[in-house]
């Protein structure tokens, strides 16, 4: 019966996305294989490989920052190219983890791994304090709507495990970090190389009260992360099979993006505006009477309304903003820069529409965090907050409120390359309270 | 609303189901002609069951493609055939004694494993059917080169993957923008790690070729592995073969495909053996074990 609870348990498992931020010498790549290592995941084989490969670096140390850095020219260079994903588990949950480079393309990278996250590890050097860095990784955090921040002050083994040392990373940090928008912030002194406070209490900072850094990834509460006030289902596909069992079946199939629908609320479709009455919440394994986000589920309703790739069904009540004038913070991630009299692609949702950068309202300074409102482009790796104009309103929310209807990319119509991440910001004058007739064609 | 919350929570199953959903709906969506990469493995099964559930009650719109390299392990050639024959799903089989025949491929003398070979025969068959996206099983922690691709993988004209260009990916957006010529790998279970595959495949209640399960086999100890004896690997002078019970916990081509000793009977047991195991699974596949970088490197070819 043990070991029957013990399955049931393993089916009960929470994921949970983090992200790590930290320059090359943080010991960010340490961090990790640390983790990784000391959570026993990682194999003989893995290691067998890494002790192989311990030559090309040339120390003669098993390096831990070898388990993460997957591709030759890293390996040889000691450096981190591009975002890798790893995987762990433990009994209580499992973690997906974007490590992030902390030099080349670094905003490009740390974006793209924050983009879903729950929580990001910024790691500071206990000899370095709080540096310029430490509150680019953390702007970046925060604007990218990670919940959860986890500040780790590494190589606390090089300052002797000084309470002092600590307490002052502690308070600097909060001095500006209150006016980040994060709310949970925790902190944690760690030695990755050593071991300490990573999944093993360290005998050495007994004066430290917290979790391991372990501890807490796998405690930090996440439930609330989401959004489940909203319902919205961008749709994605429209299934109608037409076959004799399932004649008239039209069920419109996506992942919930926020909020949660149960059979027989009254829904509006847009753009069109027209309302209707779920039917049914239709899955492979039967119907359903709820379902919240992130699920897939395909949604049927009571009247035959014209939806289709794109569209967005959302609940009454709730009603997002429709509009083809938006303010978006860019995240510029390609080598040519914004182009304000180019047209691009942006996919938002399932939706995919051109667009023009009309202004550029203010560029951030990465470094000072400070606002240069006469830019007028964005190059590779820089922020700025632009106004945008569509060929086809879209139906969004802040990215502040709803990080999954308030993002989009944009794509490049020559080279189809990702050029940038945006985020929604909220209208400035906030509209009275859209209603569904306001809507209606 | 708090205790609601909590009832409104996914596992973490059920969270990597729904994004493999999505993805295999946007692939549906975005692409003219896709193509499900089908061989029959437990990766591949678990991602014709997601691409069941993505449709339903319609069927899946592509049809399936499975790259034979001549060198299977006939249970797997079996199962491929018979599970989509129950789909009543289109299987194209391309095979690379065609492509070899054709001069498509090209072995080279002493090469054993056919794994360079399926490069250019599925090429091959992805341009003969004009196919613009294949769906594939591969997992990011299968391999460190594997780590960093994304779940919309880009290949050039030549079927390339460049992995220090490739397209950032964020969100739950996925860019699957192509000039002609060009085509997309697709790879739902990207976060899915070998101990969720198994634990979907109970879940699912999902049927395997038997070669995953313990069996009695003839093999031979060969480069700290042990390996099946069959026609295609010849013993060498010194070697002994032996019968024990094995089973495989990957599968590639029969001759370089490692066997791990094994009782495991059931899913269950294999998910108690892997949770116990102390080698990965690509630990067991000796084309990976050539260089550090080998999956690197055929990948940059356009393997899967």
């Amino acid at each position: 019966m043990v070991a029957e609870a013990q399955r049931v348990d393993k089916d009960r498992v929470e994921l949970l996305r983090f992200t790590t931020a930290g320059s090359v010498d943080d010991g960010k790549s340490t961090l990790i294989g640390r983790l990784l290592h000391d959570s026993k995941s990682i194999f003989e084989d893995q290691m067998e490989a890494l002790q192989r490969s311990t030559d090309l670096t040339g120390g003669g140390e098993v390096n831990l920052a070898n388990l993460t850095d997957g591709l030759r020219a890293e390996r040889e260079q000691g450096i981190t190219i591009d975002v890798a994903y790893r995987y762990f588990a433990t009994p209580r949950r499992k973690f997906i983890v974007a490590d992030t480079p902390g030099h080349v393309q670094y905003t490009r990278n740390m974006v793209t791994g924050a983009s879903t996250a729950n929580l990001a590890i910024i790691l500071i050097d206990a000899r370095k304090g709080v540096i310029e860095q430490t509150r680019r990784h953390s702007y970046l955090s925060t604007l990218l709507g990670i919940p959860h921040l986890l500040v780790c002050v590494n190589k606390m083994d090089l300052v002797d495990y000084k309470e002092e040392v600590f307490t002052a990373i502690e308070q600097d940090f909060a001095d500006f970090g209150t006016r980040l928008q994060t709310q949970d912030i925790t902190f944690i002194p760690v030695s990755a190389l050593k071991g300490d406070n990573i999944v093993e209490r360290s005998a050495h900072t007994d004066w430290y009260q917290g979790p391991t850094l372990l501890n807490h990834l796998e405690e930090v509460y996440i439930a609330n992360d989401r959004n489940l006030v909203e319902g919205r289902l961008p749709v994605q596909y429209v299934i109608r099979p037409q076959t004799p069992e399932h004649p008239d079946f039209r069920g419109f199939a996506g992942q919930i993006a926020s909020g949660v629908f149960h059979v027989g609320d009254e829904v509006v479709a847009l753009p069109s505006g027209l309302a209707s009455r779920i039917t049914s919440l239709h899955t492979y394994e039967g119907d359903l009477e709820t379902a919240y986000a992130p699920m897939s589920v395909a949604m049927t309703l009571a009247d035959e309304i014209d939806i289709s790739r794109g569209d967005m069904i959302v609940q009454k009540g709730h009603l997002p903003h429709m509009d083809s004038q938006v303010d978006a913070m860019l995240c510029w991630m390609d080598e040519q820069a914004l182009n304000p009299a180019r047209k691009y692609l942006l996919k938002h949702n399932t939706h995919t529409v051109r667009c023009m950068v009309r202004k550029v309202q203010h560029r951030v300074d990465i470094e000072t965090l400070q606002y240069d409102t006469e830019a007028t482009t964005l190059s590779l790796n820089e922020i700025g907050r632009c106004t945008l104009k569509t060929t086809v309103p879209l139906i969004f929310d802040a990215y502040s409120r709803n990080r999954q209807t308030g993002s989009f990319i944009l794509v490049d119509e020559v080279t189809h390359r990702t050029v940038a991440a945006g985020l929604i910001q909220e209208p400035e004058v906030e509209p009275p309270s859209p209603q569904a007739e306001e809507y209606a064609i | 609303m708090e205790t609601d919350i909590e009832t409104y929570t996914l596992t973490h199953l059920q969270a990597l189901e729904s994004e493999a959903i999505h993805i295999m709906r946007e692939v549906a969506a975005e692409f003219e002609r896709p193509v499900l990469l089908f061989s029959g493995g437990k990766d591949s099964i678990c991602l014709l069951r997601l691409a069941e559930k993505a449709f339903h009650p319609g069927r899946f719109p592509f049809p399936l493609l499975n790259i034979d390299t001549g060198h299977n392990f006939p249970e797997l050639i079996d199962f491929r055939d018979r599970r989509a024959a129950e789909l009543k799903a289109k299987l194209i089989v391309r095979t690379v004694e065609d492509a070899i025949r054709d001069g498509i491929a090209q072995p080279v003398p002493g090469e054993t494993s056919r794994n360079r070979l399926q490069i250019p025969t599925l090429l091959a068959a992805l341009e003969e059917f004009r196919f613009d996206c294949a769906i594939g099983g591969a997992r990011r922690d299968e391999e460190k080169a594997r780590a960093k691709e994304r779940i919309f993988s880009f290949r050039d004209a030549f079927g390339q993957w460049d992995p220090k260009n490739q397209r950032p990916e964020l969100w739950n957006i996925y860019n699957g923008r192509l000039h002609p010529g060009e085509n997309m790998r697709v790879f739902p279970l990207s976060n899915w790690t070998e101990m969720d595959v198994w634990q979907y495949i109970a879940h699912e209640q999902l049927d395997l070729p038997t070669i995953y399960f313990t069996h009695e086999r003839e093999v031979v100890r060969r480069d700290n592995q042990w390996l099946p004896v069959s026609d295609l690997l010849p013993l060498k002078k010194n070697e002994t073969p032996e019968t024990l019970r094995v089973r495989v916990r990957t599968i590639g081509d029969i001759s370089c495909t490692g066997c791990i000793e094994s009782e495991a009977n059931s899913v269950q047991d294999i998910i108690d053996e892997i949770a116990a195991a102390r080698v990965t699974e690509r630990g067991s596949r000796a084309d990976d074990k050539r260089s550090e970088a080998a999956m690197e490197d055929r990948k940059k070819e356009g393997y899967f």
